[in-house]
Parts: C-alpha cells; sequence; structure tokens
C-alpha cells in the first residue's frame, strides 16, 4: 500500500468526500480517538488542570474531541478545508484555523500548555511544490511552534516515519530550534500495534525537575496486545458512560432538523441548517 | 473563532515582527454561544491575556462590559470571571476578517475559520 503522502497534497487527500468517509469510518475514528488519548496522557499535565491546547493538523476534529472530554480548551488548524468542514458539520469545540504548519504559526510566545498531532507529521517531510524544502518547513514549523508553547510544555507527535532517515530529519530540526525529548515507541514488537510518538519539551519546567522521557508501553510484550485493546493509565478513558452523560439539550439537533425538514416539506420558509443549529445563543450584547 | 484565541494570534507574514498585535478586526459578525463555565481555565489564562489589547479590541466591537484594567483579586472575583468568560470564551467571530497593524496583511474568516495561509513570497 502506497502511502497516502506519497500519492498528493494533503488537501487533494483530505479533499471532498474523503474527509466525510476518513470521519464517518467508526475504525479509523477508533484508532484516531485512542492515539489522541495517549498523546494527551504523554503531556503529562497536572491531574485535573484544564489546558489551552493546539492540535496540529487537527482535521475533523476527532483528536480534538479527546482533548475536549478531558476538559481542555482546544485550538486546531488544517491544511485541508474539506477537512474542516467536516469538523464544522461536526460541532468541533475548538477554534478552527485554515493553515499549513509548514509556515509556521501565529501565536504569540508562551501561548499553549501543550500541543498534540496525530498522523501528520510525516507529511512535512514531503516537497508538494517546488518551493517547498522539508527542512526549511520543519525548521519553521518548530520554532514557531516553540515559542508558542510556555516553557517546559510539551509537543507530541504520534506519526508514521517511513524510514530511520525522516526520523533524524525530524528530531534534527527540532533540537536545533530548541526542543528537548525524543522518540516513545509504543508495543515495538506490534505489528499493529506499534505506535510513534515523538515527545518534545519546550525547555525544562521552571520548578527545576528535569523532565524525562516517558516510559514505552507494551516494551518487554512479544507479539500483539491482549485483545481489550491498548490499556491507557487516563482514567475517564473507554468509559463509555461518561461520553452518553454529556448533557444533551432537550430539543437536541436531530429534533431540531427533522422539524426543519418538516417545515420545508410543507413549504415554509427555514434557516438553512449549520453547525450553529440548535445550538443555544443569547443576543449578542 | 473565540475572542480569547484572537487574543493570542500576531502576524506571521515573513519580516513582520513589530507592532503586528493585535490583528484589527473588520467587517466582523459575532455570535454568542454558550459555554460551560470554567474558573480554573480562566485562573490559568490570566497570565496570559494581553489585556489592554482585549479591552481594545472589545470596544470596537461595541463590547463594554470588560473593566478598564483587570482587577487586583481577577482570579477569585466571580462578577469578573463571569464577564471575561462571556466576552473570551462565548463571544466567537463568524466571519470578517483580521488586518496586521504593520503589514497591513488581511487574514479572511469564513463559517467562523481564519484563514492563515500565506503566499510564497510572505513565507
Ligand atoms: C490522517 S489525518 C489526521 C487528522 C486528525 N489529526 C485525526 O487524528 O483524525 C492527517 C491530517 O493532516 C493534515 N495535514 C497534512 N499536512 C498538513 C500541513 N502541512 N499543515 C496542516 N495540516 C496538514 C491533513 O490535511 C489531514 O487532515
Ligand atoms: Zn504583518
Amino acid at each position: 500500500m502506497s502511502r497516502p503522502e506519497h500519492q498528493a497534497p494533503p488537501e487533494i487527500v483530505y479533499g471532498g468526500d474523503e474527509a466525510a468517509k476518513y470521519t464517518g469510518n467508526s475504525r479509523i475514528a477508533a484508532i484516531q480517538a485512542e492515539m489522541a488519548a495517549r498523546a494527551v496522557e504523554l503531556l503529562n499535565l497536572p491531574e485535573g488542570y484544564p489546558g489551552y491546547i493546539l492540535d496540529v493538523g487537527c482535521g475533523s476534529g476527532l483528536s480534538g474531541e479527546v482533548l475536549e472530554e478531558e476538559g481542555h480548551v482546544w485550538v486546531g488548524f488544517d491544511i485541508a478545508p474539506a477537512m474542516l468542514e467536516v469538523a464544522l458539520e461536526q460541532e468541533a469545540t475548538g477554534d478552527l484555523f485554515l493553515q499549513d504548519a509548514g509556515q509556521g504559526m501565529a501565536f504569540r510566545p508562551g501561548t499553549f500548555d501543550g500541543c498534540i498531532s496525530i498522523s501528520v507529521l510525516q507529511w512535512l517531510c514531503n516537497a508538494d511544490k517546488t518551493s517547498h524544502h522539508p527542512k526549511a518547513r520543519l525548521t519553521r514549523f518548530f520554532s514557531t511552534l516553540y515559542s508558542s508553547l510556555r516553557r517546559g510544555a510539551r509537543a507530541i507527535f504520534q506519526f508514521y516515519p517511513e524510514n530511520d532517515d525522516q526520523v533524524q530529519l525530524i528530531m534534527g530540526c527540532a533540537v536545533r530550534c530548541g526542543f528537548e525529548g525524543g522518540l516513545v515507541v509504543d508495543y515495538p514488537n506490534s505489528k499493529k500495534a506499534k505506535k510513534f510518538y515523538l515527545c518534545l519539551f519546550a525547555g525544562q519546567e521552571v520548578n527545576g525537575v528535569k523532565q524525562q522521557l516517558p516510559a514505552a508501553l507494551g516494551e518487554d510484550e512479544e507479539g500483539e496486545p491482549n485483545e481489550t485493546g491498548v490499556q491507557y493509565t487516563s482514567k475517564k478513558r473507554n468509559d463509555s458512560r461518561i461520553r452518553s452523560n454529556k448533557r444533551k439539550p432537550s430539543k437536541d439537533k436531530n429534533w431540531v432538523l427533522k422539524k426543519k425538514e418538516q417545515l420545508r416539506a410543507k413549504g415554509d420558509k427555514t434557516a438553512s441548517d449549520s453547525k450553529f443549529t440548535a445550538r443555544k445563543r443569547r443576543p449578542k450584547f | 473563532m473565540r475572542l480569547i484565541t484572537h487574543n493570542m494570534l500576531q502576524c506571521h507574514v515573513k519580516g513582520c515582527n513589530a507592532n503586528n498585535f493585535p490583528l484589527e478586526l473588520q467587517e466582523v459578525v459575532l455570535e454568542q454561544e454558550e459555554a460551560e463555565l470554567n474558573e480554573d481555565f480562566l485562573r490559568n489564562m490570566l497570565g496570559k491575556i494581553e489585556y489592554e489589547a482585549l479591552v481594545a479590541t472589545c470596544l470596537k466591537l461595541d463590547i463594554n462590559d470588560l473593566p478598564a484594567a483587570m482587577p487586583a483579586d481577577a482570579a477569585y472575583n466571580d462578577e469578573f470571571l463571569q464577564i471575561l468568560h462571556r466576552v473570551i470564551l462565548e463571544t466567537h467571530i463568524k466571519s470578517g476578517k483580521m488586518v496586521c497593524p504593520n503589514c497591513q496583511h488581511i487574514y479572511a474568516i469564513r463559517d467562523g475559520i481564519p484563514n492563515m495561509l500565506l503566499a510564497e513570497h510572505e513565507v
């Protein structure tokens, strides 16, 4: 199977119908959520601390949903308009931007308490245009990311490196931009569960405790992890009750959409459906 | 985009390094959307907010609720935190543009999403 980043630029690969297909695929959604949860765990934020978190290559918001469930406020950007459109349809709670990671970021110094990025970084090693130089793009990305993080904050990238050279290229650029850290490989002996997490520290914590590279999962295990799936220490994970207990408006979106459909069928005028349909609003000040 | 996030943005055009904050909001359409109050989050953000810029931005949008200066006891001033919450976390910019005060670059906002893409010569 050829790697998606070799097929076409990301805004094409994740363009049009692909964005909706990607997001609607429950297997993909589950895997992305699982990796996002592991990334959030690796951020190592204090228990119960509601952070302001950046999601690089947020796509349709699958990873953002995990941030939201963990009580964080998130900001995400993606280069593919179609993915962002799906994020809007899904009522993603984060602030979204149309942005190319390789062009760097526009956030003030010290803005974020952490950054996660799920299945994106390998894209930055590509040259999709003649003006693209992977090393320059990675450097611009990491240097602006470094400054946008508060000192001691972490950036966790789950990614699919193509080969060792790519890992060296990425780590070299990150280190030259001031980051410390390294690569954590979960379930290194498993074909399916093996996952790469680049863990970067934007400097050391102010309180002087030196940051250590987190331990990988399943390092001593042979072969595949057991069937119950990959285990995380984070308590909120996999608790479907929490998910379903989320406050639901009495007349939820589906109710409103159905009602509007009925009205339209009768020929009544009704507002077009959008992200804001059935959301509570308050008058402007 | 919520106003909190606008307060964190500066221009990122190549070479535009001074006087590039805050991006000036023009022709914006706002919408209020209720969100759960999270005092801990607000406390966490107090030190990051450029308060003067926030107040100035709000005044231009006819949002006059914020006190001119951040109260000294802001972190535990319930009334202030509630106003702050409403302004920075419940006020969304749905459309309009952001203009850099230095290089005049225009970042368009559509469907609540700012377009931060740069032309090749701006990178
Ligand atoms: C496999 S998807 C992952 C999306 C999301 N993080 C998730 O877990 O579902 C990869 C995403 O990376 C985005 N991407 C690729 N290159 C990018 C770049 N240079 N800047 C921003 N986003 C990029 C793509 O548009 C796509 O949405
Ligand atoms: Zn500028």
